[in-house]
């Protein structure tokens, strides 16, 4: 079983994708010759060709519009958006088009299409290349938003995103591209797409995270139970639909939940999950339900991202208040 | 028509040794940056335009202090010929307190108000659509200036460009498009990207003056500079210069460069704007090896003085970062 990283697991879901189903065509800046920025879709022109992995201008709005005809056509498009804060100029598509052509034409039209997001910091990058956009389109109703947290994950999800046929935004924690690395085992059988899943069981705490966080909340838990806490954690995932059965479950039993992200706290996922833990949980709850997130400001420059950037001690300082509630 | 270098040098030898100087600052800046990014000195992105230097220059060389410049991330060219001092654009570059935008911009955010240098700019062809309200306020308020926004080629394809040469061209507003054209886009070569590569020609279907410049040639590039400037300064319109050039280091600091060939770069490198001038110069007698090793020198310890400044100033604090989210005057 080979070892490898986030971005090879990526490549390598979509080089499946692509061998599984003629219709499946890569579009984005710079993803054929290049391979991508972040080499994603490295070597996937030289292997199918320049019109399955296309090289687009400089056109985030044209590359998505553009794929929503083509999904309309029974093409099943993955469209890269080279940095989050680059998705912006296509957000009118996305959330306008997109979101909305399955609606509007009363089923009979399905969008079968991925936009794969490189997002969060911890790159050292600024402004527009740091950003964690996820509420904004999970709150857009007809869009399905998920994340990855590790390779093998990358690998799975990414195929079974393609396979959707809703628009799927999918969002690549862009830090871990390159990190960690898992054995993969393609023969497994992975689990749904739209599914969260308990990585670390734990019975005084649970702790929500998805992407680059799941790392970091993995850290904490380790820590803590260093201190004799027992921290349950897990991966969301799935951001749009949230699958909050397994969370509630968790909650039930630890009577305590903390959930943290990159994202500014104000009006972020922890908002909306809060409100279902509240919701449905209430008489199980110890504490209040707690935010990690991101400052609300904008991104900062790469000196301060260390103090910007929910870490380690940002997350237990918030157990620590969960616990002491 | 030879001169004797003691002799005071005539009035169009000296403007072009200015240019030549300024040339020299920008690339002796832009060298040190590939430097300090090395060392980690230098942190997040960083894209130079050393190749490009004679755009930048030529531009701002007839630029008055009223106009405005909009520009793009590999903007510290713009920065520095617009008149900031290397010293905020290098505590910038550094992340500092003192740089031009706190050190929260770096490299890609230079922003100077009071030389109305509206901005680098991350998003390409984000800058487009300011330099249209800057000159449309500025046409409401009769003032004579002009806005220039500098963009690459790749802006070229993005739909904002074309929304603002439309408006620009309907209302006549005061705007000259100055493009970069060093014929990529990151690893996409123009070919592959426009679909009609005469960039100066569609510019025109818009209805405005737009003609190609030797963009290597910082005289040229300031003659085309001017008469546009000119031209949009009487209530002509905006004016779209086509500035053909070449950057001879990779996009950005990682970047393979698959996407050409080393006989390419080497072939414009023998345009060096910086040899070009230099060489046309010498050859006239106006500088002789003395002259330019001096100048050398006195730039190298322009810069030298911006990094020793730039170490020793201090970060701005974490705590402040909420500043200036929103207005900070009481409600
Ligand atoms: C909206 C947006 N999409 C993509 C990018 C990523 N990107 C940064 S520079 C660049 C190429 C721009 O080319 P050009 O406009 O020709 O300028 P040059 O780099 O050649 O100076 C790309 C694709 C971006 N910054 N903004
Ligand atoms: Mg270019």
């Amino acid at each position: 079983m080979a070892k490898i990283t986030l971005a090879k697991g990526l490549n390598a879901g979509l080089r499946a994708a692509m061998e599984k189903d003629p219709k499946v065509v890569i579009m984005g800046e710079d993803v054929g010759k290049l391979g991508g920025v972040f080499r994603i879709t490295d070597g996937l022109q030289k292997d199918f060709g320049e019109d399955r992995v296309i090289d687009t201008p400089l056109a985030e709005s044209g590359i998505l519009g553009t794929a929503v005809g083509l999904a309309m056509r029974g093409y099943r498009p993955v469209c890269e958006i080279q940095f989050d804060g680059f998705v912006y100029p296509a957000y009118d598509q996305i959330v306008s088009q997109v979101a909305k052509i399955h609606f509007r034409s009363q089923g009979k039209v399905k969008m079968p299409m991925v936009i794969r997001i490189p997002f969060g910091g911890g790159i050292g990058a600024v402004e527009h290349h740091s950003e964690s956009p996820e509420a904004q389109f999970a709150h857009t109703p007809g869009l399905k938003v998920v994340a990855c947290s590790n390779p093998v994950d990358g690998y799975w999800m990414i195929q079974q995103a393609i396979a959707c046929d809703d628009p799927v935004v999918f969002l690549e924690p862009k830090r871990q591209y390159h990190a960690d690395k898992a054995e993969l085992d393609e023969s497994a059988t992975p689990d749904p797409l739209f599914a969260s899943r308990v990585v670390r069981e734990g019975s005084d705490l649970t702790l929500l995270a998805y992407g680059p966080m799941v790392k970091t909340c993995m850290q904490s838990a380790e820590a803590a139970a260093g201190e004799g806490k027992s921290i349950e954690v897990i991966d969301l995932r799935t951001l749009s639909p949230l699958d909050m059965d397994p969370v509630f479950a968790s909650v039930r039993k630890t009577g305590r939940a903390v959930v943290a992200h990159e994202a500014h706290v104000n009006l972020g996922m922890g908002s909306e999950i809060a409100a279902r833990i509240a919701e449905e949980c209430f008489f199980s709850l110890e504490a209040p339900v707690l935010r990690v997130g991101g400052f609300d400001t904008p991104y900062p420059p790469s000196r301060i991202e260390e103090e910007f950037l929910p870490d380690l001690d940002r997350v237990l300082d918030a157990v620590d208040r969960s616990l002491a509630f | 028509m030879t001169q004797t270098l003691d002799r005071e040098p005539a009035a169009d030898v000296r403007h072009r040794l200015d240019l030549l100087r300024e040339m020299v600052r920008i690339r002796l800046f832009e060298e040190r940056c590939v430097e300090l990014y090395s060392a980690a000195k230098i942190r997040g992105f960083l894209h130079v335009a050393i190749g490009e230097e004679a755009v930048a220059v030529g531009v701002n060389a007839v630029l008055d202090e009223g106009d405005a410049v909009v520009s793009t991330y590999r903007e510290h060219g713009h920065a520095i010929a617009r008149g900031m001092s290397m010293d905020s654009v290098m505590a910038e570059m550094y992340g500092k307190a003192t740089g031009c935008s706190r050190g929260r911009g770096g490299s890609m955010h230079l922003f100077d108000v009071g030389r109305r240098f509206y901005g680098g700019n991350a998003i390409v062809a984000g800058g487009l659509p300011l330099a249209i309200g800057l000159a449309l306020a500025d046409k409401m308020r009769m003032r004579p200036t002009v806005t220039v926004c500098f963009f690459g080629d790749g802006a070229f394809a993005e739909g904002e460009f074309h929304e603002c040469v439309n408006l620009a061209a309907l209302w006549r507003l005061p705007v000259l498009f100055a493009c970069e054209n060093n014929l990529y886009a990151m690893g996409t070569a123009i070919a592959r990207a426009q679909a009609e590569t005469d960039l100066a020609l569609r510019a025109a279907s818009y209805g405005i003056a737009a003609w190609p410049v030797d963009g290597m040639d910082v005289v040229a590039v300031e003659e085309a500079a001017d008469r546009a400037v000119d031209r949009i300064r009487a209530g002509g319109g905006p004016c779209f210069l086509e500035l053909r050039t070449y950057r001879f280091r990779a996009h950005s600091m990682y970047d393979p460069e698959r996407y050409r060939d080393k006989a390419e770069v080497a072939r414009w490198r023998e345009r060096d704007p910086i040899d070009l001038l230099t060489h046309q110069l010498t050859a006239e007698g106006g500088l002789s090896a003395e002259a330019r090793d001096a100048m050398a020198a006195e730039v190298t310890a322009e810069v030298d003085r911006a990094v020793a400044a730039a170490e020793a100033a201090p970060l701005e604090p974490a705590e402040d970062l909420e500043r200036f989210v929103y207005t900070e005057t009481e409600a």
